[in-house]
């Protein structure tokens, strides 16, 4: 079935059903002893629809999740897949290219076995596709059926559709959460499968990195695995280069907007830095790679360096770090504003100036606020991955040397599993464990941000 | 026209104000308003809400700078100095005045910090044990030193409200003022609070020239010596508050204190 006939069949059903209930309803109306219902007849009408259309809509899920199964298990079940390959891979690339043939979207097969399977797979779908469409078709009937005999004068259908629309609308909720979890799920399953050749220990605290996508999957060399050297290229150009940038200028321009800045430079400036916000992640990669990266190497010349690096951990910190301004300063804007007029004028009534004021009553009063902001500006930073594969190295470094080259986290994810290696390959499931490590330190981070936050806002209020 | 009662003694005037108007943007807050402040009285400024009293009263240490569309004509004068004239140093004012807000507003710090703060910022105290005794002398005479002396390092916020308000009088004696202005002080507070505050205003009378903003007649007629009612931006009548309450001049006065508006 495709897409679009069932989006016009669902629609079409719902439309025959909202039209009839609502007949019924005038007709209930009229043949009432008052004249009235409980609800307007096109509640009624409503009503019906939605039930015509939600249980539709909610069968075809489950159908097309449940069907490719049904369908694959038919076809292997059939005589000629006797003698398919026992290996799951080529097995699975021979059904792909059956099933490819099969439903028009391939001209031909080059594989001998699937063009035996092609006969077997259109059989399988097309009878798999009549059930389902049968029973879309009986359960939207059957639905609307039982909706439509329970519309009488004193029934509350006005009431029954809130409650459907507050369903719909809990349910849409759920997609995000739902898709976390799942997310969640599946690295922590592809990590269980990592922790199984190489040890959570040896991962965790190792201080060599250098997988080898090429070394024997079956014995992996665990001393080539060591992930600190990761964690601490991420720290320190994500925690330290770039906050050592966005901390002060964040915090400096939010106290400029609230406390200094009239209305209109305040207007002109506001959006300006909401822009720099904006700006796709890429753009700061071309600028961290072509034009500060060169500057600091020729810096470090002329501090001395003999041989400095191209890509050093400065040049995607600081950079970074320009990225990670507009969160500090709206965070920090927002906290400072939150602070109530009165403590403002409480300072300044004491004689203090209006740097003193900041300084020692609105910043201190602030500071949960900012530090939250800190903390999700850090979260972000971490987790920021274009800037740092365009401008920081792959090489895996264990130095306190900005000018030398690192890598983080997020390069090796991309470095790993942009590679040839297979999805067996302990190198290439080494990038599911740190995306797994740096989701759990992103989440600990935004959850004790928001934890902070909402305590502070409680304590003005 | 202001009608000022001619029995009032000749007092030395801590503060005076000549012909003062104040406009938020075009509109006109307060009308030509001449007043003397003295030095050894509390004054009350009584009137309807919205009457420019408080207004009014933040002219006299330039707290309505902070509003930008605020605009004062006249001329003020704290011991003959004029305070708006351009070389006046608002901080130094800030300081010889000082204020107390209508809802308490101690600063999330500790009670010892929030005492502190304005002898800190002017250096008034060199050393710890001077600052020591700057904070305990002002929380006494505040009232407070008793209910506090044993958890100074407490935040101030955790307070009861007329605590609050009782710290914010202690943080604004702290620097020694000439002037203490109070806007509205107890209006946040439950009535025994509001006892002591009246209490607090009665036992500070003297050592300070005070003026206290207030809704509330009674209150004005028990903690004043002077009263100014104000009425739609002008100051209608001036004189000693029992005169004012029990024999005033002018018809709004009258139908004021009686209860007819307001």
């Amino acid at each position: 079935m495709s897409p679009t006939i069932l989006l016009l069949l669902a629609l079409g059903l719902g439309l025959a059903g909202w039209l009839a209930a609502r007949a019924r309803a005038w007709t209930l109306r009229r043949e009432s002893a008052d004249g009235r219902l409980s609800s307007l007849p096109t509640y009624h009408a409503w009503y019906v629809a939605l039930w015509i259309v939600l249980p539709l809509l909610a069968f075809v899920a489950l159908w097309s999740a449940i069907a490719p199964g049904l369908i694959s298990q038919a076809v292997l079940s059939s005589p000629a897949a006797a003698d398919l390959p026992a290996f799951g891979f080529q097995r699975q690339t021979i059904l792909n290219e059956a099933r490819a043939v099969a439903t028009g979207a391939a001209p031909a097969v080059f594989n001998p076995q699937a063009r035996d399977l092609v006969e077997p797979f259109r059989d399988a779908l097309s009878y798999y596709n009549t059930i389902g469409i049968v029973v879309t078709l009986l359960i939207a009937f059957l639905a609307g059926t039982w909706a439509f005999l329970r519309l009488k004068p004193d029934f509350a259908a006005r009431t029954r559709v809130e409650r459907i629309v507050m369903a719909i609308l809990l349910a849409a909720s759920l997609v995000a959460i739902l898709t976390t979890i799942g997310i969640l799920a599946s690295l922590i399953f592809e990590t269980v499968r990592f922790f199984g050749m190489v040890s959570p220990i040896d991962f965790l605290f190792g201080t060599h990195w250098g997988p080898d996508p090429m070394a024997n999957p079956d014995n992996p060399d665990a001393s080539r695995y060591g992930a600190i050297p990761l964690f601490w290229g991420t720290l320190f150009i994500g925690a330290i280069i770039a906050m050592i940038v966005a901390i002060p200028l964040g915090l400096m321009s939010a106290i400029y907007l609230t406390q200094y800045a009239n209305p209109r430079v305040r207007s002109w400036v506001k959006p300006a830095l909401e822009i720099l916000a904006g700006v796709p992640t890429v753009v700061y990669g071309y600028f961290a790679a072509l034009t500060i990266a060169p500057a600091i190497r020729d810096l470090a010349i002329d501090l001395g360096a003999s041989n400095p690096s191209s890509e050093s951990a400065l040049a995607a910190g600081l950079v970074m770090g320009v990225m990670i301004i507009p969160f500090v300063s709206s965070m920090a804007d927002d906290s400072i504003a939150a602070v109530p007029q009165s403590m403002r004028d409480g300072s300044l009534a004491m004689g203090a100036t209006t740097n003193e004021t900041i300084r020692r009553v609105l910043v201190p009063a602030a500071l949960p606020g900012i530090v939250a902001g800190v903390m999700l500006a850090i979260s972000r930073a971490i987790g920021e991955t274009m800037i740092v594969v365009m401008a920081a190295s792959t090489a895996a470094n264990l130095s306190g040397n900005p000018l030398e080259s690192m890598t983080t986290v997020t390069v090796q994810i991309v470095a790993m599993l942009t590679g040839e290696g297979s999805f067996d390959h302990p190198a290439t499931l080494s990038a599911f464990a740190l995306g797994f490590v740096l989701f759990m330190v992103t989440l600990g981070l935004n959850f004790v941000a928001l934890r902070v936050v909402k305590r502070y806002r409680e304590a003005y209020e | 026209m202001t009608v000022v009662h001619e029995n009032l003694e000749a007092t030395d005037a801590k503060m005076s104000a000549r012909d003062v108007s104040v406009f938020y943007g075009d509109k006109k807050a307060i009308d030509e308003v001449s007043i003397e402040i003295p030095t050894k009285y509390v004054t009350a400024f009584i009137g309807p809400s919205g009457c420019g009293k408080s207004t009014f009263l933040r002219t006299l240490n330039r707290m309505n700078d902070t509003i930008p569309s605020a605009r004062v004509e006249g001329e003020i004068t704290l011991d003959g100095e004029d305070i708006y004239r351009s070389k006046m140093d608002v901080v130094q004012l800030r300081a010889r005045v000082g204020m107390v807000f209508q809802k308490p507003n101690p600063f999330p710090k500790s009670i010892y910090e929030n005492i502190a703060y304005g002898p800190k910022i002017h250096g008034l105290a060199e050393g710890k044990d001077e600052l020591d005794a700057i904070v305990e002398r002002s929380l006494k005479r505040a009232g407070l030193w008793e209910e506090v002396k044993d958890r100074l390092q407490d935040s101030g916020t955790a307070l009861s409200g007329g605590q609050q308000q009782r710290l914010c009088i202690a943080r604004a004696i702290a620097v020694d003022p000439e002037v203490i202005l109070m806007d509205e002080p107890c209006s946040a507070l439950d009535p025994i609070a509001t006892a002591k505050i009246e209490e607090l205003i009665a036992e500070l009378n003297g050592r300070y020239a005070i003026v206290i903003v207030t809704h509330s007649m009674q209150q004005a007629a028990r903690v004043s010596q002077r009263t100014a009612f104000f009425h739609l931006g002008k100051m209608v009548e001036y004189g000693r508050t029992s005169d004012i309450f029990t024999n005033p001049l002018e018809q709004r006065t009258q139908d004021y204190i009686t209860g007819r508006y307001g």
